[in-house]
């Protein structure tokens, strides 16, 4: 467009080739929510996953932990730009939990304690690339960053990873979440740069 | 699709000694809420090109031809905001993307009483609220609790002292000095109590909405004790700073 400020000069934090586009590096887990935090007790929280044939599937604190624990390191970017590299987590993962459960289903969303809800493709959750995530950097996940457990795609925008997530249901159609009402992006690929729709 | 628009400033001044505000000349802006921000952009001369989001002070409005005004902290390690508050000059162009965001937000057909609590430049996006609340008459009730260092980081100091006077009825403005108290101030300098943020804020047996805009640490504690104090998690909104 022709519009350079003489002035600026900037870091060039874009030259990490890890970096999608438009994001710069943190390493403090930055905390954004719409909301208070809950406090969620392991004692009362509880997942539950259902199908759009209506099949339900569901886990209670003690009964996710019985579940095969991954550890895993991702990289995560979220969409106010900061994106943190090498990031230390113990979940279970969601191919793991969906076992049994028809997938076929385009569209999948996530429900939280508090309200929040978030929407993805449900080939989001599937592959490997997803989790419900109960430990960060070796200690329990914190409740400001969703705990005592979360959903974790890395491979998009965080606002996608429901903080204190306790319910994700495929459906056969199309419906947006908390965020996606507010004019985020519909799949949100930081690599794509899908911010806004 | 939020397009980029090219941006002329207008005007300058300095907001405190380490913030500025800007008023932007956007071409084809449609005008924003209150509580909404904006994506700014700027490119260096050999094109290189740094995003970061700003809380819009203005208030809502729907006339494109409206000065849009954002207030700038420098951060230490910032990028960009070292840039817009020492560096960038009237006359100079950048693109700006949106408004952006629809939840922290206050419309003034909300008819219950609205509670502001800001810690340090998060007064920004709560600015636009009590403006928009001025401009519009608006009857309800509406009140500041700003949490800052010192007397010299507060931003709209002239402007809020009117208002709060102007409309005393209405608008009531508090300080929490963190580090510094102005002379003569009854209350000693340190963080928020929550004995302070009862006594201070609206009370939930009157059904207010509460919005809570600042540092996370900040937000985290009020908006945890507002909770406790009996206002429903789903009317204590929350906007949080992260990253740098």
């Amino acid at each position: 467009m022709g519009i350079f400020s003489p002035g600026f000069t900037g870091r060039r934090r874009d030259a990490n080739p890890l970096l999608p586009p438009g994001q710069y590096e943190v390493s403090n887990f930055p905390v954004l929510s719409a909301g208070p935090t809950p406090n969620i007790n392991t004692d009362n929280w509880a997942l539950s996953l259902r199908a759009a044939n209506g099949d339900l599937k569901a886990w209670n604190w003690q009964t996710l932990l019985e579940q095969p624990i991954e550890q895993f390191t991702v990289d995560l970017h979220c969409v106010t730009r900061w994106s943190q590299f090498g990031m230390g987590w113990r979940g279970v993962s969601l191919d793991h939990l969906l076992e049994g459960i028809d997938t076929s289903a385009e569209f999948a969303m996530a429900s939280c304690y508090g309200g929040y809800t978030t929407n993805v493709r449900t080939s989001d959750l599937v592959g490997g690339k997803a989790w419900i995530a109960f430990e960060f950097d070796g200690k329990p996940l914190a409740p400001d960053h969703g705990g005592p457990a979360r959903l974790l795609i890395p491979h998009l925008y965080l606002w996608k990873s429901a903080k204190w997530v306790n319910n994700i249901t495929l459906m056969d159609h199309h419906e947006f979440g908390f965020w996606e009402t507010y004019g985020y992006h519909d799949l949100g690929d930081p690599w794509k740069e899908e911010r806004y729709s | 699709m939020v397009e980029w628009h090219r941006a002329t400033v207008e005007a300058i001044h300095d907001e405190t000694a380490t913030a500025r505000t800007l008023a932007l000349r956007v071409e084809d802006w449609r005008g924003q809420l209150s509580g909404q921000h904006l994506d700014l952009r700027v490119t260096a001369p050999d094109g290189y090109q740094a995003s970061r989001e700003y809380s819009i002070a203005s208030g809502a409005s729907t006339d494109p031809d409206a000065l849009v005004e954002v207030s700038v902290e420098e951060l230490d390690d910032g990028e960009v905001s070292p840039y817009l508050v020492r560096g960038i000059e009237v006359g100079d162009m950048i693109e700006v993307r949106g408004p952006v965001g629809g939840y922290f937000v206050w419309k003034p057909e909300q008819a219950e009483p609205i509670q502001l609590i800001a810690g340090g430049s998060g007064v920004v996006p709560l600015m636009s609220m009590l403006r928009t609340h001025a401009g519009a008459g608006h009857p309800t009730p509406m009140r500041l609790l700003y949490s800052v260092r010192a007397p010299e980081f507060v931003f709209y100091t002239e402007e809020l002292r009117r208002l709060a006077e102007k409309s005393a009825a209405h608008v009531m403005v508090d300080y929490a000095f963190t580090r510094q108290a102005p002379q003569g101030a009854d209350r000693s300098v340190g963080r928020l109590s929550r004995t302070e943020v009862e006594m201070l804020t609206v009370s939930p047996e009157l059904g207010p909405t509460t919005y809570v805009c600042g540092p996370n640490a900040f937000v985290e504690q009020i908006a945890g004790w507002l909770v406790e104090l009996g206002h429903p998690a789903s009317r204590v909104r929350t906007e949080r700073f992260g990253g740098v």
